[in-house]
């Protein structure tokens, strides 16, 4: 039975994380030497914790899938990074960016961890500077800021529309300055494939090396999984095609619990889908939308006569244009957060005034812009962007309207994790997209980059630190012990299992199978009767995988279907316990839209009586129901509100 | 759309690899070069045998994963783009397609077509960083920088890390890439401080490693998906002239 304490201090909120800093426990430098740290990812979360706990002399090891840790996909966030700096001076503060991420949010994340968040943001800022991270500046030579989402502020900083691959490049260089200095040592082209523990603490992992298929075991005195989201379940995502979830669905099996599964992040603006054999979704940045104006025909005929080639969106006077967003939420505008933005989109194409042939899509208009800065300041801010919509879809979007659509593009939920960012088992913290922490049932745009580094630079090495304290007796770990010999022994016998089936289907019929179950009954609109077909779906399509999967050449050398295979029989399993928890939360917030639950406007319904909690999912067993168990959340310095952004 | 595929297949680093002939037909248009075989690997998978080993990961031009040496031309017949943003489109209907690794001998085959680029890490680990460490940051704008400075720090910032330049160079040079880190550091403030030290080492680093010398082809900037200038190279001769002339004898 776990045990659900946030660790939260007391205290005032502003003076929580001070208070918090100035009485945890520390480890002398002498002794620091001596504890081993494993840090399981190498994005934004990963990189930046490695480097800072490496400067602070602890000995840190860290695994990454890729040959090169650059090649983690914070790399290709686009449009930028929060923070409270009010440069602009337009009334920012880092109280407002902590309230907008709650109200974000839809009031379901812990106010003290958000606070903190917004507290260090402006900390991620200064750092990234001094990295020599590139963003865009005024001609005075001070940064540059553009607007995102659910903020009536200009507080997001970017370079280009390539700030995550920046940002990354920067955690990455001090994360390179750290293995030369010698504290840090990085392992390439390493899957974890499982948790071990020893005494009911986490101390290391076993992981897969994918050039040769060795499967090898590290131990540590903490570990830190740091891999990301699980946005992959539904096959087709704007996550890269390595994304994954097994480290965290290995964790949860092993005692993490998983908090809020359900709570999948759509991006409103994705290039929208063109054919069966597509492998990934394309995302198109938030930061359009400061200047880019969303449209669908206001005729049902001219949508129709669109889908059929017979007309173009240009030839659509403006009196026939339907700017819903506009429409509907004239304070906000296009500018609304993500996930309203989506279901608004999804509420036209289902009505019948979808454009493109396959009626899933809305125009992203530029024309007002160009015509009001000049097609070279548009080219300036989103040129790359264009240049990636161009190549994709053959299309020239300074001329005619970006066609979008929305797709899964992040996931809220993940592993439970208390104030100091440490999970269910002790010794097991998690940081980035792989927690649960900050982002409530939905979150704003350029927040994740700010949560991922805020995590690793300013929180881990400080909470992480407070845990070894009372481990500097314990010496370092042989990985003789009989509890690697049976965790690694469990590894080996999932691998024969799956490469003994033998079967006559590829892995990725069944990935794509379990992606239309998963879009079209837990996606943007989720119901009982979709919901619970859906569980007998996925339990259909995990019986025939494990039947009839087919798996060529041998585990131990590169074998890139085995890889695939062994994510997709944890996504099968992760896929039902997002449908579990879609079911069992009875309201609609953030992302989570259940159509029971609406207001006659068609806004998420709320139901707070009920659901202020998270939902908390323990593991219990191969075939057992999993245990839900609920932290209340309890809002103390904001008042629990309709979300409005009318 | 129908295509004949030309691979090269090689078990392992040290084996002999060699040419594979495939046939392949109704591709769409729209689909990606990737996605095009993914397919082929479908049929493989399907017909028992061994699907092809390549690289790749976001699959949107920006991880710098994908590095595909197609009909002679790394990433393939468009500019600036990565294999992964190439469509079927480019290609002429019922074509031969000849795909390849990267050639260099810094970058050994690991299997088929994906090969390992961990020399690039090694240059980065010898000097591609300020040395600061997390919490010692001043405000962020109490550091000016030009709009100019910020803008060419990008352009050279924005390097994927793919190879392309060391694939295309016909003495598998990496001044490209190294100049681009180079670069970046050496226009900023914060980068100057130790702008001598960094350009030595990683050019040592960087010739340690196997890499050839840059004999002004320009063929990197040609093949660059993110269009890298070869005046970065010129900057980075630059300060590597003057990192040598006035560093003191003996380092601190």
């Amino acid at each position: 039975m776990i045990k659900l304490d946030p660790k939260v201090p007391d205290g005032p909120l502003a003076e929580k994380w001070n208070k918090y800093k100035s009485s945890q426990d520390l480890v002398n430098p002498a002794n620091k030497r001596k504890l081993d740290i494993i840090i399981v990812g190498t994005g934004l979360a990963g990189a930046s914790a490695a480097a800072s706990l490496g400067e602070m002399g602890f000995k840190v090891k860290v695994f990454g899938i890729h040959e090169s840790p650059r090649r983690a996909h914070s790399i290709a966030a686009q449009g930028g990074i929060n923070a409270a700096k009010n440069y602009p001076n337009d009334g920012d503060s880092i109280y407002r960016l902590f309230y907008d991420t709650v109200k974000g949010g839809d009031y379901r994340s812990r106010e003290a961890n958000v606070y903190r968040l917004a507290e260090v943001s402006n900390n991620i800022i200064d750092q990234c500077v001094a990295q020599g991270v590139p963003f865009a500046r005024e001609y005075g030579g001070m940064l540059a800021n553009r607007s995102f989402g659910g903020a009536l502020v200009s507080r997001t900083f970017y370079a280009r529309g390539q700030t995550g691959q920046q940002l990354l490049l920067g955690a990455y260089s001090a994360f390179m300055k750290e293995i030369n200095r010698g504290n840090v040592t990085f392992y390439p082209k390493r899957e974890m494939l499982d948790l071990v523990m020893i005494d009911g603490k986490a101390r290391g992992i076993i992981t897969r090396e994918l050039n040769t298929g060795k499967i090898e075991r590290h131990s540590a005195h903490a570990v830190v999984i740091a891999t990301g989201g699980y946005g992959n379940v539904f096959f087709l995502s704007t996550n890269a095609m390595n994304s994954n979830g097994s480290a965290v669905w290995q964790c949860y099996k092993r005692g993490a619990a998983f908090a809020n599964p359900c709570f999948t992040q759509i991006h409103p603006t994705c290039i929208p889908v063109h054919g069966e054999y597509q492998s990934k979704l394309t995302l198109m940045s938030e930061s359009l939308r400061n200047d880019g104006r969303i449209w669908v025909p206001k005729k049902k005929e001219d949508a129709q006569r669109i889908q059929k080639g017979e007309l173009k969106p240009t030839e659509i006077p403006e009196e026939d244009r339907d700017y819903y967003l506009e429409r509907r939420y004239p304070a906000f505008g296009n500018l609304v957060p993500r996930d309203v933005a989506s279901r608004a989109a999804k509420e036209r194409c289902d009505a019948g005034y979808g454009v493109g042939n396959t009626g899933l899509a809305v125009y992203l208009d530029f024309a007002d812009a160009i015509k009001r800065l000049g097609k070279s300041v548009i080219e300036a801010r989103y040129g790359n962007l264009f240049q990636m919509y161009e190549k994709i879809v053959d299309d020239n979007p300074y001329e005619t309207p970006m066609m979008i659509y929305p797709a899964v593009h992040y996931t809220m939920g993940g592993t439970w994790v208390d104030y100091e960012l440490q999970t269910t088992i002790p010794g097991l913290f998690a940081t980035g997209e792989a927690n649960f922490s900050d982002h409530g049932a939905n979150r704003l745009g350029a927040s994740a980059l700010m949560q991922g580094l805020s995590d690793g630079y300013f929180v881990l090495p400080y909470t992480l630190q407070n845990y070894l304290a009372d481990q500097i007796n314990v010496p370092r770990f042989s990985t003789d012990l009989p509890e690697f010999d049976t965790v690694e022994k469990d590894v080996k016998s999932r691998i024969d299992k799956i490469m003994n089936v033998k079967g006559d289907k590829t892995v990725d019929t069944f990935h794509r199978r379990l992606g239309h179950v998963m879009w079209d009954y837990v996606g943007m609109g989720r119901n009982e009767e979709g919901i619970r077909k859906a569980l007998s779906e996925i339990k259909e399509i995990k019986e025939d995988f494990w039947k009839n999967v087919r798996i060529p050449g041998h585990p131990e050398d590169v074998n890139l279907e085995l890889e695939k295979a062994l994510r997709v029989a944890d996504y099968l399993e992760l896929g039902e316990l997002m449908a579990l928890d879609a079911l069992d939360r009875k309201e609609s917030c953030g992302g989570h839209f259940r159509e029971e639950y609406q207001t006659p406007e068609g806004e998420a319904l709320r139901n707070d009586k009920d659901y202020t909690f998270v939902s908390v999912w323990e593991y219990k067993g191969d075939g057992e129901a999993p245990a839900l168990h609920k932290e209340p959340l309890n809002f103390e310095f904001i008042e629990v509100k309709q979300r409005s952004y009318k | 759309m129908n295509f004949t595929l030309k691979i090269w297949r090689q078990e392992n680093p040290n084996a002999k690899g060699g040419f594979e002939t495939y046939q392949l037909s109704d591709i769409s248009a729209d689909a990606s070069f990737l996605e095009m075989l993914d397919i082929l690997n479908e049929q493989l998978v399907m017909e028992g045998k061994v699907p092809v080993a390549f690289d790749h990961d976001c699959r949107e031009g920006i991880c710098g994963t994908c590095s595909l040496y197609i009909n002679g031309r790394p990433h393939g017949p468009d500019s600036g783009i990565t294999v992964c943003q190439m469509h079927m489109r480019n290609f002429k209907d019922g074509s031969t397609i000849t795909i390849e690794p990267w050639r260099a001998r810094a970058f050994p085959v690991i299997k088929d077509l994906m090969v390992d680029r961990q020399a690039f890490e090694k240059i980065i680990m010898a000097g591609g960083y300020i040395s600061v460490n997390t919490g010692n940051a001043i405000d962020a704008n109490s550091i000016p920088i030009p709009k100019q400075a910020a803008e060419t720090a990008m352009d050279a910032a924005a390097c994927i890390g793919c190879g392309a330049c060391v694939a295309a160079c016909k003495n598998a040079s990496a001044m490209l890439f190294v100049s681009a880190k180079v670069s970046q550091f050496a226009v900023l403030p914060q980068g100057k401080i130790e702008a001598k030290r960094r350009v030595k080492n990683m050019v040592s680093r960087m010739d340690e490693l196997g890499f050839g010398n840059c004999t002004n082809t320009y063929a990197c900037e040609a093949e660059c998906p993110k269009n890298i200038s070869v005046s970065h190279i010129a900057r980075m001769n630059r300060e590597f002239f003057i990192s040598k002339v006035t560093s003191p004898k003996k380092e601190v």
